[in-house]
């Protein structure tokens, strides 16, 4: 399944889809990290909206996809986790400690443009 | 149908008339005689002190349309419309007070009433008498149970809401300005309300767009370590949708339990008192606040 | 009303997505929340996830239970692989032995209400969950 990257200004935002495989996730994570590096970009935006279980495979994947994303010097944040989600998450004990979370894609982008408004 | 079946079907009803048949003529005697039946079943409601909660007008006005769903049921031998009426006759009596067995009650009264009247227009027949009774019985009696479960469901279905409505409010999650919730938790919690807390936190988090909570447990005598668990969990699930949680409130004996389940505290954003959390929660939000004048 | 068994052979990770979208729709019609549901899945997900990085392939069957009083939904997962060799080890917080976090078996059992599992070492491992309405 294609996991679609957009980009919007120095930002990227790629989307999440329902139903996506471990094998979607790991080229996910390739895929992001090369346009990271391409278009120099100072933050991602992973969108979850769409996603109904957050498993501790997907919660990892991303765990190290903004990992690798801050290697490159630019920030990650997980946005759209729904309240549902969040609270199966930490049952298991999946928190995402040390990487950015809000509400939805707006509030990404606001917290973003926040950050670097003064570098900007 | 099996053979067994068709074997035990007596063969003098294939001479006569069919039950179908017998409940038309049935269903012409109930209508015919409409009014002064309903006379009576009305007369015997108020003799057995039955539906005490309701007006005289308002049971002959019911009575009125049990009668003829009563009827009608018989006839067409579908219940569908007579559930859909006993469940709206339940939404409607229920806040009144009436009970379970004045509803079976009443309908058990109507299927008397009815089979009085039978015995009096084929008292000279005795076989069709019969026939008719043999046909008009079961039908009455899953009427009888059709109106029975539509009511008991109905009032399991408005117990279920009420109990609802009353959690919901003894775990009121406010909004106090823009983006930021408090959440007062006040009295005994127990695995169950915290789960029900955290949910609806959640859910008010994502629907009111806030940024910060506060939560406040002065109200709170104790906790034991299940819910000092959830409670680490429902800061943990808010910061997921993007919302920081203060907590407020915090005595001695519930930080020393959070402790021993191995909570950095130093990682919990804790605030002696709610004025406190307000305080600086509105400077997260990034509020002047000001003891006077009302924050711009 | 009741809900038949419903059987999801696990061989890759495709069969993980489908197992856990089986298993919230079967919760759904057994009347669970969709907090509920959520979290259903999410424990089918870890449990077919194992299957699938440590036996191989293996299956999940999901089905209704019935208590005393109470009406539930136990998912079963059970492979041939290797077995567990230490399962108070595995069913710690943060033990793996892939480099993984860990949390799988012990989230699955804080998920859900009930939770057993047996193993033998060559044979395979069977773990079988429940949850019950409210
Ligand atoms: N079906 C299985 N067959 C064999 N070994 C298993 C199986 N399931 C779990 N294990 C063993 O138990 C350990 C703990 O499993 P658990 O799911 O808790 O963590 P994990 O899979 O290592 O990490 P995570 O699930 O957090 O990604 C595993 O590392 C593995 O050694
Ligand atoms: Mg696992």
């Amino acid at each position: 399944m294609e996991v679609p990257i957009l980009k919007q200004g120095a930002f990227l935002i790629a989307t999440f889809q329902a139903a996506l495989s471990d094998a979607d996730l790991n080229q996910l994570r390739m895929g992001l990290v090369q346009q990271v590096v391409k278009f120099r970009s100072r933050a991602v935006i992973v969108d979850v909206t769409a996603m109904d279980v957050m498993d501790s495979f997907a919660s990892r994947t991303l765990r190290e996809i903004a990992h690798m994303i801050r290697l490159r010097g630019a920030e990650t944040v997980i946005v759209g986790i729904q309240p549902e989600v969040a609270f199966a998450m930490v049952q298991l004990g999946l928190t995402l400690e040390g990487v950015a979370t809000a509400l939805d894609l707006e509030e990404g982008l606001a917290y973003l443009n926040e950050k670097f408004k003064t570098t900007n | 149908m099996s053979k067994r079946d068709v074997a035990s079907v007596p063969p003098e009803s294939k001479r006569n008339e069919e039950p179908s048949e017998l409940l038309r003529e049935l269903v012409a005697h109930l209508r015919q005689n409409r009014t002064q039946l309903r006379e009576e079943w009305v007369v015997r409601i108020s003799e057995t002190r039955l539906l005490t909660a309701m007006t005289k007008e308002e049971i002959f006005a019911e009575a009125t349309s049990v009668y003829d769903s009563y009827v009608e049921a018989l006839e067409t031998e579908a219940f569908e419309a007579l559930q859909a009426y006993a469940r709206n006759l339940s939404e409607r009596i229920i806040p009144r007070g009436v009970e379970t067995h004045e509803v079976v009650g009443i309908v058990l009264l109507l299927r008397d009433v009815l089979a009085r009247s039978l015995f009096a227009k084929y008292q000279n027949d005795f076989k069709k008498l019969n026939r008719i009774l043999d046909a008009y019985e079961p039908a009455a009696n899953r009427i009888a149970n059709t109106v029975a479960v539509g009511f008991v469901q109905e009032r399991e279905r408005v117990i279920r809401q009420q109990q609802e409505a009353i959690r919901e409010l003894s775990t009121p999650v406010l909004q106090v300005r823009e983006r930021l919730l408090i959440l007062p938790i006040i009295g005994v919690i127990d695995p169950q309300r915290a789960r029900q807390l955290t949910e609806q936190l959640l859910r008010g988090i994502r629907t009111n767009r806030a940024k910060v909570v506060v939560i406040d447990i002065t109200g709170v005598a104790a906790m034991d370590v299940t819910v000092a668990n959830h409670l680490v969990q429902t800061v943990e699930a808010s910061r997921l949708l993007g919302a920081t949680v203060i907590v407020t409130g915090l005595s001695p004996e519930i930080a020393q339990t959070l402790v021993t389940i191995g909570v950095d505290l130093g990682k919990m954003n804790t605030v002696g008192d709610l004025q406190g959390g307000i305080e600086q929660a509105e400077r997260l939000l990034g509020y002047k606040v000001a003891t006077l004048a009302e924050p711009r | 009303m009741s809900v038949g068994e419903i059987r999801v052979a696990i061989n890759s990770d495709q069969d993980i997505v489908s197992a856990r979208q089986k298993g919230r729709v079967v919760a759904n019609e057994l009347g669970f929340s969709s907090g509920d549901a959520t979290l259903i899945a999410t424990a089918i997900s870890e449990l077919a996830r194992n299957i699938v990085s440590y036996a191989r392939k293996g299956q999940i069957t999901i089905r209704q239970v019935n208590g005393l009083n109470r009406r539930g939904i136990a998912v079963i997962a059970d492979d041939e692989g290797p077995g567990i060799a230490d399962i108070r080890q595995a069913l710690r917080d943060g033990f793996s032995t892939s480099g993984s976090l860990g949390l799988g078996l012990p989230g699955v059992r804080r998920l859900m209400d009930e939770f057993e599992i047996t193993s033998q070492l060559g044979k395979g491992t069977t773990v079988m969950v429940k949850k019950w309405r409210p």
